[in-house]
C-alpha cells in the first residue's frame, strides 16, 4: 500500500510556521512567563522533526543546509563563553546581569545576559536532538 | 600583577586561535607564528627579575567560584620564576628547533596545539597558588604529554609509550589529589602560602604520613623516580624537540617543583627526609648504571635524565634538614640550605646541557637516520659544530671544568659529605654510605657521558644508505649553540645567575636562609675533598669506559623477568583480563537486564538507606484533598500502565506509554506548573518520534506464550512502592528549613518573574551549563556510535 502523504505535507507547510513562531515566543517569554531556552530549543527541534517526517530527509537537508553538530557545538560554546564573560568584569564565573532600557518601539525593555545564555541552551538542545534523530534515521 | 595570568592563559588562547583560524594555514611553517608566544612570555617574565631579586613577590587573585573557595590564585616568587624562565626560554629554543626538525607535510597544527597546551598548563602548575588549580594543570600536562608522545600514532611504540606515561603519571596525580584534599582537611585552605604558614599544625597532625606519601607519589611518578622511572625511556618515541622540552627540561621537573614547594611545609620531618633522599639517591645510582647498557642514544639520555632528576631530588632531601628545629643554627643551616641552592643550580644547569644534548641527538637522527650507538661513529669529520656542542654538553654532565656541571657537582659532593655533621634521624649510620653511592653514580654518569661523545663522533664512520652526513641547517644548530654557550657562560659568571635567580629562589623556600658564605660560587676551592672526589671519578670513569665491554657483563646479573617493565606489562594484562571477566558476567546485551540492575540499585541504595535512616515517615493530615479530576486522571494512567503489559503489539505499547506521558503533563497543569507541563508535552512528542525511529531496529515482538515472571513483578512493585513512599515523605519530612523563600525575590535578584527560569539561567546556571555539556556529549556519542561503528571485515587503520 502506498501511503498518501499529501495531507500531512500540506498541513505541515502551514503548521511549521506556527510552531516556529511558538518556539520564538516561548524562547523570549521565558524570563517572566513559562518558556525558556530549553523548551524553545525543543519546540524548534520538533518543528524540524515534523518536516523530516512529512517530507524526506534529503529534501529538507537541501532546504536547510545546516550541520546540526555544529549548531550543538556552537550552543555549548556560547553557554561556556557567557560564563567567562562575567569574569571579564571581575565577577564570579557565570554571574548574570540585567538592566532596563528605553528602546524605541518596544518601550521599557529589560535586557539581560541570561538571554545569551539561554540562546546557547536552545541551540545546544536543537542541535543535539536533530543530530540524534538524523543519525539514527540515516542508519536505516 | 596580571602578567602571570596572561602567561598562563596566552598559550591556551593561541592554541584556540590556531584551531579556529589557521587550520588550513599553508603559506609558511606555522612554527614561526608559534615562536612568538614563548618568546613574548620569556620577555614578560624576564622583566620581573630585578623586582624578584629585591625580594618582592607578586600575587593575583581572581574569583572563580568564591562560594566554594575556588579561586584563580597565582603567585610569582623566586622559585617559580626559575621554572617560568625555563619553560618559556627552553620553549622558545625548542619551537625554533622544531621548525627545522618537522617538515610541513606532517600534521603541524596538532603538534603546535599540543605544545601550546602543554606550555600553558606547565606555567599553570608552577604559578598556581591554589592546590586544586595546580592539580588541574598538573593533569593537563600529563594529557598533553600523552598527546605529544603519541604524535606519530601510527607507530606501535609511540602508542605504547604514550599510554604508559599517562597511566603512571595520572596514577601519581590522583594520589596527589588525595594528598591535597587531606591537606585541605587539616588546614582548611587550598592556598599553598597559607599551608606553608600552618606548617607546624600539619607536622603534629595524625594525617602527616599519608599526606607526605601521597604527595611524594605524585612528585615521584612525574619526575620518573625509581620505581616509576620506566615510563620515561618509552616516552622517547616522541619527536625529539618534545623529548628535549617535556621529558628533560620542564615537565619531568614538575615533581621537583612540588618537592621544592612543599619543603617549607614538610622539611624537618624524618619521613620526608628519608623518603626524598633515599629515593633520589637510589634513582641516581640505578638509572646511571642502566644508562650505560643502552644502545639507543635517546634511551641513554632518558636514563641519564632520570638519574639527574634523582640527583636534584637528593639535594632537596638534604636541604629539607635545614628546617629541623634541633640543628645547629649557625653552621648547619647554612650547610643544608646550601643543598637547596645546589639543587636549584643543578636544575638550571641540567636544563641547559641536557637540552643541548637532546637537540644534538635529534640532529644526528635527522642527518644520519639512526640513533643506534652501534651504527654510529666517526662523525667528527662531517659535523664539527655538532661535535663541539655534544662535547660541551657531555663534559658538563660528567662534571668536568670549564662547564657549569662541574660547579653543581662539586656542591653536590659538599652536601653529601655534610651529612655526617648531622646527628638526628640516625643519619650518622649512613653518613658514609651516602657519599659513596653518590660517588659511584657519578662514575657511571661520567662513563655514559663519554659514550655519547666518543662512540658517536670518533672511531670509523659507518655507511648508511639514508645518511646525509653534514651539518644541519643553521636554524637547527642555533638552539643547541645557545644552550652550549650558556653552559660555558654559567661556569665563568656563576654569580650573575646566583644573585638574580638562584638566591631569590632559595629565599622563597627558606626565608631566613643565610647565604653569605655560599651564595658566591667560586671556581676554585683549593685541593678540597670534593676536588679529590672529582679526580677519582675521572680516573675510575676512564678505566670503566675503556673496559666497558667487560663491564657490561654485570648486567647479566639483573634478570629481565624482574624488571619494572615486566611488572607494568603484566599488571596491564591482568587488568584487561580481570575487567573482561567481570564485564562479561553482567553485560548480557539485554536491555531488560540493564533496567533490572538500575532498579535493583535504586531499591537497595535509595530504599535501603532511607529505610535505615527512618526517613519514610509521613502524615496525610496536611495534604490537600484529591479532586475528582485528579482521581480520573490517575485512574486512566493506571489502566494505561496495566495495558502495556498485556498489549498485543509494540505499537499499542508505545501509544499507551505516550498516553501516560501526556496524562502526567495534565497533572502538571492541574497543579499549576505550566513550565513543567510545557516541557513534558514537548519532550513526550520528541521522544515518541524517536521511539518510532528506533522501531525499525527492534527485534520481533515476542509471540511466545506468556509466563508470569515473578522476579520482574517483585522488582516493579517494590520500585513503585519506594517511589510512592519517597514522594509522600518528601512532602511531610522537614529535616531542614525550606529554601524556597529565597526565590521569592527572584525579580529583584535576577530580574525575572519566572522563578523556574531564573533558577535555571541564573541562580543555578552552573548546573544548567554542565547539563548542556552532558547533552552535547551524549549527542556526539550517539552520532559517533552510529556513524563510525566498525563494519565487519573493515581494514584496521593502525598497525
Amino acid at each position: 500500500m502506498k501511503i498518501n502523504e499529501v495531507i500531512l505535507q500540506t498541513v505541515t507547510r502551514v503548521v511549521v510556521f506556527i510552531i516556529l513562531t511558538l518556539a520564538l515566543y516561548l524562547f523570549f517569554s521565558g524570563h517572566n512567563a513559562p518558556g525558556g531556552g530549553f523548551i524553545g530549543g525543543l519546540v524548534l527541534a520538533s518543528s524540524l522533526v515534523l518536516l523530516f517526517l512529512a517530507f524526506n530527509i534529503e529534501t529538507i537537508k537541501q532546504g536547510i543546509p545546516v550541520d546540526f553538530k555544529l549548531v550543538a557545538a556552537t550552543g555549548a560554546a556560547i553557554v561556556l563563553l557567557t560564563g567567562f564573560g562575567a569574569t571579564l568584569f571581575g565577577q564570579p564565573f557565570l554571574t548574570q546581569s540585567f538592566a532596563y532600557f528605553e528602546l524605541p518601539f518596544f518601550g521599557t525593555t529589560e535586557l539581560t545576559t541570561v538571554t545569551i545564555f539561554e540562546t546557547g541552551v536552545a541551540l545546544a538542545v536543537l542541535g543535539v536532538v536533530v543530530t540524534i534523530i538524523l543519525s539514527i534515521s540515516e542508519d536505516v | 600583577m596580571l602578567t602571570i595570568n596572561i602567561a598562563i592563559i596566552l598559550p591556551f588562547l593561541a592554541a584556540m586561535f590556531i584551531i579556529i583560524f589557521l587550520r588550513n594555514f599553508r603559506q609558511f611553517h606555522i612554527g614561526w607564528l608559534v615562536l612568538l608566544i614563548p618568546g613574548l612570555l620569556f620577555f614578560l617574565i624576564f622583566q620581573h627579575i630585578p623586582a624578584i631579586a629585591n625580594g618582592q613577590t607578586f600575587t593575583n587573585q581572581f574569583n572563580w567560584i568564591p562560594s566554594y573557595n575556588i579561586n584563580f590564585l597565582t603567585y610569582l616568587d623566586g622559585l617559580n620564576m626559575i621554572f617560568g624562565l625555563l619553560i618559556t626560554g627552553i620553549g622558545t629554543l625548542v619551537v625554533l628547533y622544531s621548525i627545522y626538525y618537522l617538515s610541513t607535510d606532517q600534521s603541524l597544527i596538532s603538534f603546535y596545539i599540543y605544545l601550546l597546551l602543554f606550555m600553558g598548563s606547565m606555567l599553570g602548575v608552577v604559578f598556581s597558588d591554589h592546590l586544586m588549580m595546580l592539580y588541574v594543570f598538573w593533569e593537563l600536562t600529563s594529557i598533553s604529554s600523552f598527546l605529544l608522545i603519541a604524535y606519530w600514532y601510527q607507530r606501535k611504540g609511540s602508542r605504547y609509550g604514550a599510554r604508559k606515561a599517562l597511566m603512571i603519571t595520572v596514577l601519581g596525580g590522583f594520589a596527589m589529589l588525595a594528598g591535597f584534599l587531606m591537606l585541605y582537611v587539616v588546614t582548611g585552605t587550598f592556598s599553598i602560602r597559607e599551608i606553608i604558614d600552618s606548617s607546624a599544625m600539619i607536622k603534629s597532625h595524625p594525617l602527616l604520613l599519608p599526606i607526605i606519601s601521597l604527595i611524594l607519589l605524585g612528585a615521584f611518578t612525574k619526575s620518573a623516580q625509581f620505581p616509576f622511572h620506566t615510563w620515561l625511556p618509552d616516552a622517547m618515541e616522541a619527536p625529539t624537540p618534545i623529548s628535549a622540552y617535556l621529558h628533560s627540561a620542564t615537565m619531568v621537573k614538575a615533581g621537583i617543583y612540588i618537592i621544592a614547594r612543599f619543603t617549607p611545609v614538610f622539611g624537618g620531618v624524618e619521613f620526608w627526609f628519608w623518603a626524598v633522599t633515599s629515593v633520589g639517591l637510589f634513582t641516581l645510582f640505578w638509572a646511571s648504571l642502566t644508562a650505560i647498557r643502552q644502545t639507543d642514544l635517546k634511551a641513554l639520555l632518558a636514563y641519564s635524565t632520570v638519574s639527574q632528576l634523582g640527583f636534584i631530588i637528593t639535594l632537596f632531601g638534604i636541604g629539607s634538614l635545614s628546617f629541623h628545629p634541633n640543628i645547629h643554627v649557625d653552621t648547619n643551616t647554612i650547610l643544608y640550605t646550601q643543598a637547596i641552592f645546589a639543587a636549584l643550580f643543578h636544575l638550571v644547569n641540567h636544563s641547559t646541557f641536557k637540552g643541548a644534548l637532546f637537540m644534538i641527538v635529534g640532529i644526528i637522527d635527522y642527518q644520519i637516520g639512526t640513533r643506534d650507538l652501534r651504527r654510529l661513529g666517526g662523525l667528527i669529520a662531517f659535523m664539527p659544530i655538532t661535535f663541539t656542542i655534544a662535547l660541551i654538553g657531555s663534559f658538563s654532565m660528567a662534571g668536568l671544568p670549564p662547564f657549569n656541571g662541574f660547579l653543581s657537582k662539586e656542591m653536590f659532593f659538599t652536601a653529601m659529605l655534610s651529612l655526617k655533621e648531622f646527628n638526628i634521624f640516625s643519619v650518622e649510620s649512613v653518613a658514609t654510605l651516602f657519599p659513596v653511592i653518590a660517588w659511584i653514580a657519578s662514575i657511571f654518569t661520567f662513563v655514559y657521558s663519554m659514550m655519547i661523545v666518543f662512540q658517536t663522533f670518533f672511531g670509523t664512520y659507518k655507511e648508511h644508505p639514508t645518511a646525509n652526513p653534514k651539518e644541519p641547517p643553521f636554524g637547527m644548530l642555533l638552539p643547541p649553540i645557545t644552550l652550549g654557550l650558556l653552559v660555558i657562560l654559567i661556569f665563568f659568571f656563576p654569580n650573575m645567575l646566583s644573585d638574580y635567580i638562584l638566591k631569590p629562589a632559595v629565599y622563597s623556600v627558606f626565608a631566613t636562609a643565610n647565604l653569605e658564605p655560599f651564595g658566591t660560587i667560586t671556581l676554585w676551592h683549593g685541593f678540597s675533598k670534593e676536588l679529590m672526589m672529582t679526580i677519582g671519578v675521572v680516573l675510575a670513569g676512564v678505566t670503566i669506559f675503556l673496559l666497558r665491554s667487560y663491564f657490561k657483563k654485570i648486567y647479566i646479573l639483573f634478570p629481565q623477568m624482574l624488571s619494572f617493565d615486566t611488572i607494568y606489562n603484566r599488571s596491564l594484562e591482568f587488568g584487561d583480563w580481570f575487567a573482561k571477566e567481570i564485564t562479561n558476567r553482567y553485560m548480557t546485551g539485554y536491555l531488560r537486564h540493564y533496567m533490572a540492575y538500575i532498579f535493583l540499585v535504586f531499591m537497595v541504595l535509595l530504599g535501603g538507606s532511607l529505610y535505615f535512616l527512618d526517613a519514610f515517615s509521613f502524615t496525610t493530615q496536611n495534604d490537600q484533598s484529591v479532586g475528582p479530576f485528579s482521581w480520573i486522571l490517575a485512574g486512566t494512567i493506571a489502566i494505561a500502565g496495566m495495558s502495556i503489559i498485556f498489549a498485543q503489539s509494540r505499537l499499542t505499547a508505545i501509544v499507551f506509554n505516550g498516553y501516560i506521558g501526556f496524562a502526567i503533563a495534565m497533572f502538571f497543569v492541574i497543579f499549576k506548573a505550566p513550565d513543567l507541563a510545557l516541557t513534558q508535552l514537548v519532550v513526550e512528542t520528541v521522544t515518541t518520534a524517536l521511539f518510532l525511529l528506533c522501531y525499525y531496529f527492534l527485534p520481533e515482538w515476542e509471540k511466545v506464550p506468556r509466563r508470569i515472571n515473578w522476579v520482574n513483578i517483585i522488582i516493579s512493585i517494590s520500585v513503585g512502592t519506594i517511589f510512592t513512599l519517597i514522594a509522600l515523605s518528601v512532602n511531610s519530612g522537614r529535616l531542614f528549613d525550606s529554601i524556597s523563600t529565597f526565590y521569592e525575590h527572584a525579580d529583584e535578584l535576577a530580574g525575572g518573574n519566572n522563578i523556574v527560569n531564573t533558577i535555571l539561567g541564573d541562580f543555578r546556571a552552573f548546573d544548567t551549563m554542565l547539563e548542556v555539556i552532558v547533552l552535547f556529549i551524549a549527542g556526539i556519542g550517539v552520532y559517533t556510535m552510529i556513524k563510525f561503528k566498525q563494519t565487519k571485515g573493515a581494514s584496521k587503520i593502525e598497525d
